[in-house]
C-alpha cells in the first residue's frame, strides 16, 4: 500500500538533516575561531556599509512569480492528464488544448503590454 | 534490496524500519561520496575545453583533489557576519543539500534496487526543486547583505521561470508511459525516449541547466559581478554544503535525463544482473553530465533580462507546442496504448521522431528569423547613429 | 484506538501543522512568519499523504509552497521600511481571537452534519497497513478521465482555465499604469 512507501520518504526527510550537518559541525569544531570586527563586517565591495541592508525591489518581481504560479496551477491540471492520457480519446487532447491555448492567450497578452520585460 | 534484509527474529515492523533507515543513508551518502568523484570529472574536463590540464598534482591525475579540497574547507573559518539571523542563516546549507539529496529517493538504480517507487514520482521530483528554491530565500534573507538579498530574488526568479518548461517536459515522458512512478518510465522504454522526442530533451537539457544556475546562466555567481550571489557571506563548511549541493544539483539532472529518456538501468542483461543496471545507469547519466560541462564551458553568460525573455518568451511556448504534438501524434497513431516490447515501439518512436525533426526544423527557421530581424535592427540603428556619432 | 504507526505520524504532522500556524501569527519577523507558513502548508501535505492522497501532497507542496509562499515572500519584500515593522503588536488580539474561536465553532457547526450526509461516520480516518482505504489503485488515471470527462468535471475544467486567464490579465495590468513605462532601478555592484 502506497503509505508504505512514504515511510521510506518521511525517514529520509527527517535523517537526511544530519548527513550535511555532519561536516558543518565539523567544521565548527575543527576550524579557527577568531572573529574581529571588521572581518564580520558584512560585505560591500570593500568599503564600509551604509544605508539600511534590506532594500526594497521592484514590482517586476512580483510580476514574475504571479505567472509562475499560475503556470504552476495549469501545470497541475496536466499531470492527471497526462498520466490518463492513454486511457482518453482524442477529445481530451483538444479540450486540453484549449485549456493551454487560453492560458498562451493570456500570456501572449501580458508579453504585448510589456509586463514580462525586466525593467 | 534495501528492503527485508533483517526479519531476523525483530518483528516486522521494526525490521522494515531498520532495512529502510540503512537504504536511507545508503542513497544520501553515496549521493555525497559520488559527489568527490563527479567535482574531479568536473574539473578535469572543464581543464580540457579551456586548454589546460586541470587538477593533477595531488595524487595520480589528481584524484584526491577533492578530498584535499574538502580538508582545506573544513579548516576554513565560519565567519558569521554582524546582523545576520542565525537560525535562518545556519539552516540554509542544510536545507540546499537535503532538497537534492531527496531527489535521489526515487532513482530506480536497477530493477529491484529503488529507495522507494512512489506513484507520483515525477510530482515528487517537482515538489523536491520546492525546497531548493525555499533555501535560497533563506540564505539571501538570512544574510543581512543587501547584495546578497538582490541576487537570491534574481535566482528565485530565474528557477521559478525555468520550472515551467522544466515541467512541461517532464510530463512529455508521463505521457508517453502512462504513469508517474520513476521505475515504470524507465521499464515502458522499450526505445529510448531519446530516440523518439529529442526536442524534449533539448528543452529539459537547458531549463535543468538553468535550474542549476549553471552554464550561460550562471549570472547570479558571476564573480566579476554579484561577487558569488547569495552565498557571499557563506565561509568554511557551509560554503561547502551549497556547493556541493549546485554540483550534486547538475548531476542530478543528468540522472533524471538517463532514466526519463535514456532508458534508465536497462540495457542488455540488465534485468538479470542488478549491478550491471546500476552501471548501465550511471554510464548514461555521466554521458548527460559531460553534455551539460560542455555547454556550460563554451556558451557565454546571459543577462537577466535575456534569461527570462528566454524562456517566458521562446521557452514555454515551445514547450507547451511540444507537449501538444506529442500528444496529438502520441494519438494519432494506432496501438500505441499497447506497447509491450521492441517490436511494438519501433513506428511510433519513428513517427515521433519525424515529427520531432520538423519540429526542430521550424524552431530553427524560427530562431534564424528572429535573429535576422535583431541584426537589421542593430545595423540601421548604427548606420543613423554614425553621421551623428562624434568618435565611438 | 490503538497506538499505530499512523497514528504517530499523524500526531506529528497534526502538531507540525498547527504548531507552525500558531508561530507564524505571532512572529515578530515576518519572514520568519513566511517559513512558519511553509511548515504548516508542509504539514498539510503529510496530512493529504495520511489520507492515501498523494497527489495532492504533491499539489500542494508545489503549488503552495513552491510558489504561493514565495509570492507571499516577495509581497513581504515590497513592504518599505520592512525591517522597520520588528515587533508588530496590536492592542485588539483579544478580539481576533474572539473571532477566530467563533468561526471554528460555526465551521463545525456546518461541516459535522455535511460528513453524516457524506457518508463518513468514523472522523478517525485510520488507514493502516490492516485496514486500506477503499481509494482505487489507479486513482490517478480515474482523475484525469473525469477531468476531461463532459459528464464529469470538463466545464469547472475550463472555467478554471478561463479563471486563470482572468488573472494572468490582471498581472499584467498591475504593472501597466496609464503611459509610464517601469523604469530600470539603479543597483550598487551590478554589471
Amino acid at each position: 500500500m502506497s503509505l508504505n512507501e512514504w515511510i521510506f520518504i518521511g525517514l529520509f526527510f527527517a535523517l537526511s538533516w544530519t548527513l550535511p550537518a555532519v561536516p558543518i559541525v565539523l567544521g565548527k569544531i575543527l576550524a579557527p575561531r577568531r572573529p574581529n570586527p571588521v572581518k564580520q563586517q558584512v560585505y560591500e565591495c570593500g568599503v564600509e556599509t551604509y544605508g539600511d541592508t534590506r532594500v526594497q525591489f521592484h514590482a517586476q518581481y512580483y510580476v514574475f512569480a504571479l505567472v509562475f504560479l499560475l503556470f504552476d496551477v495549469e501545470l497541475v491540471f496536466l499531470f492527471p492528464w497526462a498520466v490518463a492520457y492513454n486511457q482518453l480519446g482524442l477529445f481530451a487532447l483538444f479540450e486540453m488544448a484549449v485549456f493551454i491555448f487560453l492560458l498562451v492567450v493570456a500570456l501572449v497578452y501580458t508579453w504585448r503590454k510589456g509586463a514580462l520585460t525586466w525593467a | 534490496m534495501t528492503e527485508l534484509l533483517q526479519d531476523i527474529g525483530l518483528s516486522h515492523g521494526l525490521a522494515v524500519l531498520i532495512a529502510k533507515t540503512v537504504g536511507v543513508f545508503v542513497v544520501g551518502i553515496f549521493g555525497l561520496l559520488w559527489t568527490l568523484v563527479g567535482i574531479w570529472i568536473e574539473r578535469k574536463l572543464a581543464g580540457r575545453f579551456q586548454d589546460r590540464l586541470g587538477p593533477n598534482r595531488v595524487g595520480p591525475f589528481g584524484l584526491i583533489q577533492t578530498v584535499a579540497d574538502t580538508v582545506k574547507i573544513l579548516l576554513k573559518e565560519d565567519l558569521m557576519p554582524t546582523g545576520v539571523d542565525r537560525w535562518v542563516f545556519n539552516l540554509a546549507p542544510i536545507v540546499s543539500v537535503v532538497s537534492v539529496i531527496l531527489i535521489w529517493a526515487v532513482v530506480p538504480f536497477s530493477g529491484s534496487w529503488i529507495g522507494t517507487d512512489l506513484n507520483i514520482g515525477v510530482l515528487y521530483l517537482v515538489a523536491v526543486g520546492a525546497f531548493g528554491t525555499v533555501a535560497i530565500l533563506m540564505a539571501g534573507w538570512g544574510s543581512n547583505n543587501k547584495f546578497a538579498l538582490l541576487s537570491a530574488f534574481r535566482s528565485v526568479a530565474q528557477l521559478i521561470s525555468y520550472e515551467v518548461p522544466m515541467v512541461l517536459a517532464l510530463l512529455v515522458p508521463v505521457l508517453l508511459s502512462g504513469s508517474m512512478s520513476t521505475q515504470t518510465i524507465v521499464q515502458e522504454q522499450h526505445i529510448m525516449y531519446l530516440f523518439a522526442v529529442p526536442l524534449t530533451v533539448l528543452i529539459f537539457l537547458t531549463s535543468g541547466q538553468a535550474e542549476t544556475g549553471r552554464g550561460p546562466f550562471d549570472l547570479l555567481e558571476a564573480e566579476s559581478e554579484l561577487v558569488s550571489g547569495f552565498h557571499i557571506e557563506y565561509s568554511g563548511m557551509k560554503f561547502g554544503m551549497f556547493y556541493v549541493a549546485e554540483f550534486l544539483h547538475a548531476f542530478t539532472i543528468g540522472v533524471l535525463t538517463a532514466i526519463l529518456f535514456m532508458g534508465g538501468w536497462r540495457g542488455p542483461f540488465a534485468e538479470d544482473v542488478p549491478l550491471l543496471g546500476f552501471v548501465y545507469l550511471m554510464i548514461k547519466s555521466l554521458v548527460a553530465y559531460v553534455v551539460l560541462i560542455w555547454v556550460r564551458m563554451t556558451l557565454p553568460r546571459l543577462r537577466i533580462d535575456q534569461l527570462l525573455d528566454f524562456n517566458w518568451k521562446f521557452l514555454v511556448p515551445l514547450s507547451l507546442v511540444n507537449l501538444l504534438v506529442v500528444a496529438f501524434v502520441w494519438k494519432v497513431v494506432p496501438d500505441t496504448d499497447q506497447i509491450s516490447n521492441l517490436g511494438d515501439a519501433i513506428v511510433p518512436t519513428l513517427v515521433l521522431l519525424v515529427v520531432n525533426i520538423a519540429m526542430i526544423a521550424v524552431v530553427g527557421a524560427i530562431l534564424r528569423e528572429r535573429g535576422r530581424r535583431e541584426r537589421q535592427r542593430i545595423e540601421a540603428r548604427m548606420t543613423a547613429a554614425k553621421p551623428a556619432a562624434a568618435g565611438d | 484506538m490503538d497506538i499505530t504507526v499512523e497514528s504517530v505520524v499523524f500526531l506529528i504532522f497534526g502538531v507540525l501543522t498547527l504548531g507552525s500556524a500558531l508561530l507564524m501569527v505571532t512572529a515578530r519577523n515576518l519572514f520568519h512568519g513566511a517559513l512558519y507558513l511553509m511548515a504548516s502548508l508542509f504539514g498539510v501535505a503529510g496530512l493529504f499523504v495520511l489520507l492515501a492522497a498523494p497527489f495532492l501532497a504533491g499539489v500542494q507542496v508545489v503549488v503552495y509552497i513552491g510558489a504561493i509562499a514565495i509570492l507571499i515572500i516577495f509581497a513581504i519584500m515590497l513592504t518599505p521600511q520592512v525591517t522597520a515593522m520588528r515587533g508588530i503588536r496590536t492592542t485588539q488580539w483579544p478580539l481576533a481571537v474572539a473571532v477566530a474561536v467563533i468561526f471554528f465553532a460555526l465551521l463545525v457547526s456546518v461541516a459535522t452534519p455535511l460528513m453524516g450526509e457524506l457518508g463518513v461516520d468514523d472522523f478517525a480516518a485510520d488507514f493502516t497497513q490492516e485496514n486500506p482505504p477503499d481509494v482505487p489503485a489507479d486513482s490517478l488515471v480515474r482523475l484525469g478521465e473525469t477531468l476531461v470527462d463532459p459528464q464529469g468535471f470538463m466545464l469547472p475544467f475550463e472555467v478554471a482555465s478561463v479563471l486563470l486567464m482572468a488573472a494572468l490579465i490582471g498581472a499584467a495590468l498591475l504593472v501597466w499604469p496609464e503611459g509610464k513605462a517601469p523604469t530600470p532601478p539603479a543597483e550598487a555592484g551590478d554589471d
